[in-house]
């Protein structure tokens, strides 16, 4: 706004009005400095408009927290920290990849918090309270959340109202059905040694447990590449240098195995990471190589395009929704997995949207777009590596939740002010 | 008449609440004919595309296809008959690439998964039997200029091997060079036997390349002329509502074809 004020009044911003004097033009106790911020404005701008630089953008972040919070409290980068780390991102995480289908198709789902509590406590109730068997309790929590998407999808797509309102309604709705199921027993506390608490406490304590699953994603990756590139120039199109592709195998064989190495000097490769590792390749591969996800990316660019394609948007719509409600409740399960219990307490929270706003910033932190149409599954996994990192540092230093809350809001702010400029800047530049 | 009509409409009304967009409109077109569609705004035009093309289905009226009677109640009963549309906002995904809105609805795939080489493939084979020239076929089409998003969404529309082009104000965000060798197009994929409805403001598009043309006017028949023999002030006099008489404006070879 200052911005634009100073380009319209032709006056040099100076220090007193508080502006970011980016359009001043001439007086030498500010051109120093304005240059300076000129310039570094132009770096970030090209930063936004760089088509791969995003996640070098969110992994360079990342590194600076791991940075800081190291230097604040030297157990963070530990091991044990690290490891911890990992299963505590899978919650949120699973959450997230759910948001990031809605999310694609330029929608929203407010109730995905709400949901995972609900499929927590109905397996807790129909485990513990009614003595059924975990896995059917399980297939019942998860299958819950299908149907809450379901539900959610018919009064959208069906019905046409707003997303926001339904999935709105949905998070008032389902939160209190959660408190309801609850009400008779209060806290449920579920077998520490089943099945569902295995989600979370497991792991893989044999090392190469954790160095096999690094190798076979590196050479799943080599391979995936390699094959794309004989087939391309074997149609005689234009194909990815070998030394592109060696260099990028490269780069996540080093990912991976320090990864593997840092996780086996804990407790190994934990089930939950290769659960969401495993739920992450499947749901990209569908998303990107399958004629189901080029309707879901088909959808988010332009809905009436896609309909006089004769995608059936509704039915896409409809099942966007039962993706995310499914992904939710399967990470409500690995929520009351670590928590092995599911109570009224963690019920409201589930309720008052902390998960919510930790998975829509993943998920937009990676640089899946608000505006429909643009991101990925892997871009949970950088956006909630960031969330947690800054969560369990936080925890580790005891700041406290009154101030946790501010920075995760503002955390979320920024991440999505960033996509709405690199909306704006690839708009100017005729980019999607 | 040398052909049986390919599609003919008959009586074709339809209504948007409590606007009647259209009423009885007839429309006939064969092979190797531009038949161009003129009117002004609302007058039903895009309307009339949209139920040929199955966006927004006919109330009533009969659609014929070849000579015998079909429904199109989805954009997928057009497709499948061979109506291919290209409507005037392009109806394009821009975070899609040029394959990606090439092949939307109709992509290549061995169970469920797409085979992306062979798509790529094809676009540029088509993109070249065009001479069409794009920087790179896998840009996202937002990055293309006005005059290659058109071209790419007429060739996308070519893709399926119609019979039958509707083309909604193509020349509408065009310059002069971009429009003629759009012209050239048009008549090019006439020469190839395909019939084509032409919707265009523009009378010195509609004398370059229609055959013969028909005026709507506040959603009804108002007169079919033989763009030959008509001059560009009875079309616009059509147009505007000056001449009210369209049966006296009838072509008369067709007359009998009327019901």
């Amino acid at each position: 706004m200052s911005r634009g004020g100073s380009q319209r009044d032709g006056e040099p911003a100076g220090t007193e009005r508080g502006a970011v004097p980016v359009t001043a033009d001439g007086r030498p106790r500010t051109r120093g400095w304005s240059d300076g911020l000129r310039a570094y404005a132009l770096e970030i701008r090209g930063i936004f408009q760089g088509g791969e630089r995003g996640p070098l953008v969110v992994i360079a972040g990342l590194i600076v927290i791991w940075i800081v919070f190291q230097a604040l409290d030297d157990k963070f980068l530990s091991p044990r920290n690290l490891s911890n780390l990992s299963v505590e991102i899978v919650g949120t995480g699973l959450v997230a990849v759910g948001i990031v289908f809605v999310l694609l198709i330029r929608e929203i789902d407010l109730s995905v918090g709400s949901v995972s509590g609900l499929a927590g406590a109905a397996f807790a109730v129909l485990n513990v309270n009614q003595g059924w068997p975990e896995w059917t309790a399980v297939i019942v929590a998860v299958a819950a959340g299908t149907a809450v998407g379901a539900f959610h999808g018919f009064f959208f797509a069906w019905l046409g109202v707003p997303a926001f309102v339904v999935t709105l309604a949905g998070l008032l709705i389902w939160n209190g059905l959660t408190l309801y199921l609850l009400g008779a027993s209060g806290t449920i506390n579920i077998d520490e040694e089943g099945l569902v608490a295995s989600l979370t406490s497991r792991h893989f304590e044999d090392p190469a447990a954790a160095y096999a699953v690094a190798a076979l994603g590196t050479a799943g990756y080599f391979l995936a590449a390699h094959r794309r590139r004989s087939r391309h120039r074997a149609a005689g199109m234009p194909y990815r240098q070998t030394a592109e592709i060696w260099t990028r195998t490269g780069v996540l064989a080093l990912v991976a195995f320090a990864a593997a190495y840092t996780l086996n000097r804990f407790q190994g490769l934990p089930l939950a990471l290769l659960i969401f590792l495993a739920v992450l390749v499947v749901s990209d591969y569908v998303l990107r190589r399958t004629r189901y996800g080029r309707r879901v990316y088909a959808l988010g660019g332009g809905v009436e395009a896609a309909r006089r394609a004769g995608i059936g948007v509704e039915r896409v719509r409809v099942a966007m929704f039962m993706v995310s409600g499914t992904l939710a409740a399967f990470g409500g399960l690995f929520v009351a997995s670590s928590l092995t219990s599911a109570s009224p307490t963690t019920a409201r929270a589930a309720g008052s949207g902390m998960l919510l706003i930790n998975a829509i910033a993943a998920a937009v932190i990676g640089g899946t777009s608000l505006f429909g149409g643009r991101g990925s599954p892997w871009s949970v996994l950088l956006g909630v590596l960031v969330i947690q990192s800054i969560a369990s540092g936080m925890g580790l230093l005891g700041v406290e939740d009154a101030v946790q809350f501010m920075i995760t809001g503002g955390v979320l702010l920024a991440a999505v002010a960033a996509d709405a400029l690199t909306r704006r800047a690839e708009a100017r530049r005729g980019r999607p | 008449m040398a052909h049986p009509p390919v599609l003919a409409l008959r009586g074709v009304s339809k209504r948007f609440g409590g606007v009647q967009a259209l009423v009885d409109v007839d429309l006939q077109i064969r092979a190797g004919e531009v038949v161009a569609l003129a009117g002004d705004n609302g007058a039903g035009k895009s309307t009339l595309v949209k139920v040929i093309s199955g966006v927004n289905p006919a109330d009533r009226g009969a659609i014929e296809w070849e000579g015998r009677l079909v429904q199109i109640k989805r954009p997928h009963d057009a497709h499948a008959l061979g109506i291919a549309t290209v409507y005037q906002d392009l109806a394009m995904c821009d975070n899609l690439d040029v394959v990606g809105n090439l092949f939307l609805g109709r992509e290549i795939d061995r169970v469920g998964v797409l085979d992306e080489v062979e798509m790529e493939r094809r676009a540029r084979d088509l993109m070249r039997a065009l001479s069409i020239r794009l920087p790179d076929v896998r840009m996202p089409v937002a990055a293309l200029s006005a005059g290659q998003r058109q071209a790419v969404a007429i060739s996308r529309s070519l893709m399926g091997a119609p019979k039958v082009l509707l083309l909604d104000e193509p020349t509408a965000a065009l310059g002069v060079e971009q429009t003629s060798h759009l012209l050239d197009l048009i008549e090019e994929v006439r020469d190839h036997g395909m019939a084509i409805i032409l919707i265009s403001h523009n009378m010195g598009d509609i004398k370059a390349v229609a055959d013969r043309v028909a005026v709507l006017r506040l959603g009804r028949n108002n007169g079919l002329f033989d763009v030959s023999s008509v001059t560009q002030e009875q079309i616009i006099s059509a147009v505007t509502g000056a001449a009210d008489n369209a049966v006296a404006h009838r072509s008369k070879g067709d007359e009998g074809a009327w019901p």
